[in-house]
């Protein structure tokens, strides 16, 4: 394997690895404002009890989140630092705004929600884990802000020896890019903290255990999953495809697998894309259906990858097809899951209907592999270029790091992980197991 | 402009060094002064609430200082690859070691943490002092500012260096040792009974190691970076950096017996010690061991006049209410520790 490969793969593995946590972290902040606010309305212990138990949960992950997320930071400058050199500048701003506006907030204000609860009072405990929620989510947004520079460069001029220079401020913070990519983001996120607290309460309902806060969970995580679900797909899904459909257009005909610039283009179901042969394998297309969903016109014609030149196409299209698809196909089946369980929960019946309890169990890893797929597509779809249309990934490396060294600490990193992960599902287990009647 | 940013991010690498200092130097003497699991959840407890938070200003620093200075960001953190990514590896093991510990009682599993706690704790108080020796030294940059040093190389301090050499090893000595004596002294000022006399008595050790150390790293400093003489000869007010030093370090044996006095010293002797290497670098930030020409400056590393002007607007307000958070926090968890109210 040559270098590049290797420096791609070590953040491509540390940033998947990662991004585990922070997307149930900041699901899940939302989710404990709510039991917060709950346990404030009503006065009843039994909500502070849930939000407590759900705080532990909350705190193994953010310890993951944080030790893991160190490292992504880093790498910009270690693995990335020619990228680093000429960007810096501009991205650095996000990055550091992002540590100086929210992981201050975050890191203080949970010290207090997990430690301070007798000393704050309920008023002050609940601010705590809505100052946490306000933390991830501003975090959230200035990733994805530097995400969006890098996906849809705005506000900087060319400096004489090609360096990037930030010229707006405000540009970066309001690129038309982040608002959708945002709102699908974390909403992906609250998808993923949903379909936890749905299954680890539809978890205790099946095994007639703490069934009080099975109820709860079962309830808040539905109901909350169901409104999350259907907004993954509109407006904000609808939104990020136009932002691709604009502002990278090889990458949308990639992602569909369209080989053919058409008019009145279908949309791929299923199927294999032969990039040699340029033809998608045994396709179930709905005809026209992608006119349709980019430009709203049944006939309108939509640009194929022959429409561009080859290189710039995005260097692994099967891998972008597969994700997209993954990620589509789970988006949609998930709005059936949560909206079958909210009809159920309405009706009164769910709580007794144990398949259906079944199905929001098992479903607990599926968000996770769908918010991956997520930023595969949005990742992948960026290729060839480390900024979109200024600069390729391979300008952007680390020249005087070698393929030896990178892959040393990519193996470092792959065994260090390999401990995390084993350590976390023990102890997230035991605090399921140990359950939110204990402390 | 440069000068201010050069400043800031001197100011926020202080004080990641003394507020996660004393996590680390806690996480050095826990097994020295904790015998017991009681008073050993008494020191974790005593960092528990506010590490993460003190961690927080690496990360806030290094984003700072990669707005500000992205191609020096570039160049020492590719140039440093292997000993950077044992930094975070040593970092990811300290951080779940205290986030992990309590999680099961267990006669296995409680004591395995409490060794990597601390070996990862050491570990990084002697790498944070070994990159802090390759700053000082200088590294072999090329005419593209880049460079890549291998983690030894014949561990002189000559043309052909490696990370490790007698001198950062010095450094390294003399940080580990500062950074016991900073832990410590937390540990005392966090804990009561016997649990505090032995952080005590560590601190006292720790500190008689330091008088040494501090002169041997001051002489070989100036010895091997000619940079410093020409800085402080240049600009002799920037003694007062030293100064400051010198006074942590009298101001925490002369008032050994009170209970935040000493500690605060230490800070103070932390601050010292790095504004002092900062004032006599300057303007460079990451000088040359070859030809100073190829060093990094404030002036050839920083980033365009816009975007430091703006940053301004933002950092200052930002780090304002940062500070508010962080007073909140420390007041909330004030005074000595109690294990009555656990957390989760």
């Amino acid at each position: 394997m040559d270098a590049l490969t290797i420096h791609r793969l070590h953040f491509a593995f540390t940033v998947t690895f990662h991004y585990i946590f922070p997307q149930l972290t900041m699901g899940l902040a939302l989710l404990l404002v709510v039991l917060k606010t709950m346990a404030l309305r009503t006065g009843n212990e039994h909500y502070d009890r849930a939000a407590r138990f759900w705080a532990r949960i909350f705190a193994i992950n953010f310890a993951m989140g944080v030790v893991t997320g160190i490292p992504m930071e880093f790498q910009f400058g270690t693995n990335w630092a020619r990228f680093s050199k000429s960007a810096g500048g501009v991205i650095g701003q996000t990055l550091a705004m992002e540590g100086v506006f929210s992981f201050f907030l975050e890191s203080s204000f949970l010290g207090l929600f997990l430690f301070g609860e007798k000393k704050l009072g309920p008023k002050g405990h609940w601010l705590a884990g809505f100052l946490v929620f306000l933390g991830s989510w501003l975090s959230g947004f200035f990733i994805v802000a530097t995400d969006a520079w890098m996906q849809h460069p705005v506000g900087y001029t060319l400096g004489p020896h090609g360096e990037i220079l930030l010229s707006s401020f405000w540009a970066l913070l309001l690129n038309p890019w982040l608002l959708w990519q945002y709102l699908h983001n974390m909403i992906g996120a609250v998808v993923t903290g949903a379909f936890a607290m749905a299954a680890v309460g539809a978890f205790y309902l099946l095994v007639k255990r703490a069934e009080p806060y099975g109820r709860t969970f079962v309830r808040v995580g539905v109901i909350a999953g169901a409104a999350a679900t259907v907004l993954m797909l509109f407006p904000t899904g609808d939104g990020q495809g136009k932002n691709i459909a604009f502002h990278q257009p090889p990458t949308l005909a990639a992602m569909e697998g369209l080989f053919e610039s058409e008019a009145g283009a279908p949309l791929a179901l299923i199927g294999q894309p032969d990039v040699d042969k340029r033809q998608l394998d045994n396709p179930l297309v709905i005809p026209r259906a992608l006119s349709f969903l980019t430009y709203q016109r049944w006939h309108a014609d939509v640009r194929g990858l022959n429409a561009f030149p080859p290189d710039r196409w995005p260097d692994n299209i099967p891998l972008l097809y597969f994700s997209y698809h993954i990620m589509v196909g789970l988006g949609t089946i998930f709005i059936a899951v949560m909206a079958l369980a909210a009809l159920e929960l309405w009706r009164g019946r769910l709580f007794a209907q144990r398949k259906l309890l079944w199905l929001l169990m098992l479903s607990a890893p599926f968000p996770y592999i769908g918010n991956t797929a997520g930023w595969i597509t949005a990742e992948a779809g960026r290729q060839p270029w480390l900024i979109y249309g200024l600069m390729r990934t391979p300008e952007g490396v680390s020249p005087h790091v070698s393929a030896g060294n990178a892959l040393f600490t990519l193996i470092g990193f792959m065994g260090m992980y390999a401990v995390l992960a084993i350590l976390f599902l023990l102890l997230v287990y035991r605090e399921i197991d140990h359950g939110p009647e204990a402390a | 402009m440069e000068t201010i940013w050069f400043m800031l991010v001197a100011v926020m690498i202080a004080t990641y060094v003394v507020l996660d200092g004393f996590d680390l130097g806690a996480g050095i003497v826990h097994l020295l002064v904790a015998r017991t699991d009681r008073e050993r959840r008494q020191v974790l407890r005593s960092i528990g609430p506010v590490w993460d938070g003190n961690e927080v200003w690496l990360i806030a620093g290094g984003g700072t200082l990669y707005f500000a200075f992205p191609a020096l960001y570039a160049s020492s953190f590719s140039g440093f690859y292997l000993p950077l990514m044992m930094v975070l590896w040593l970092l990811i093991l300290r951080g779940i070691s205290i986030e992990f510990r309590n999680h099961i009682d267990s006669l296995v599993w409680k004591p395995f943490w409490d060794v990597v706690f601390g070996g990862a704790s050491a570990l990084l108080a002697i790498f944070f002092g070994a990159a802090l020796g390759n700053v000082v030294r200088g590294v072999p940059l090329d005419p593209a500012n880049e460079f890549f040093l291998p983690l030894w190389a014949n561990f002189g301090t000559g043309r052909e260096v490696g990370i490790l050499d007698w001198y950062t090893m010095l450094v390294a000595v003399a940080a580990f040792a500062t950074l016991t004596v900073h832990g410590a002294l937390w540990v005392a000022l966090k804990t009561d009974g016997e649990l505090e006399q032995r952080a005590r008595k560590v601190a006292l050790t720790g500190w008689w190691s330091l008088l040494p150390l501090t002169a041997a790293i001051t002489w070989c400093s100036f010895a091997i970076q000619p940079r410093l003489s020409a800085s402080y000869g240049a600009r002799p007010w920037g003694c007062v950096f030293p100064l400051l030093a010198v006074a942590g370090l009298i101001g925490m044996r002369a008032m050994r017996r009170r209970t935040v006095a000493p500690f605060l010293c230490s800070a103070l002797y932390i601050v010292g010690m790095l504004t002092s290497a900062a004032f006599g670098l300057y303007p460079y930030v990451l000088p040359s061991n070859l030809d100073p020409a190829l060093g990094l400056t404030v002036h050839n590393a920083a980033a365009a006049p816009y975007g430091l002007k703006v940053g301004l607007a933002w950092f200052i307000p930002g780090m304002v209410l940062a500070t508010g958070y962080f007073v909140y926090t420390y007041r909330s968890f004030a005074g000595k520790v109690s294990l009555e109210e656990e957390g989760h």
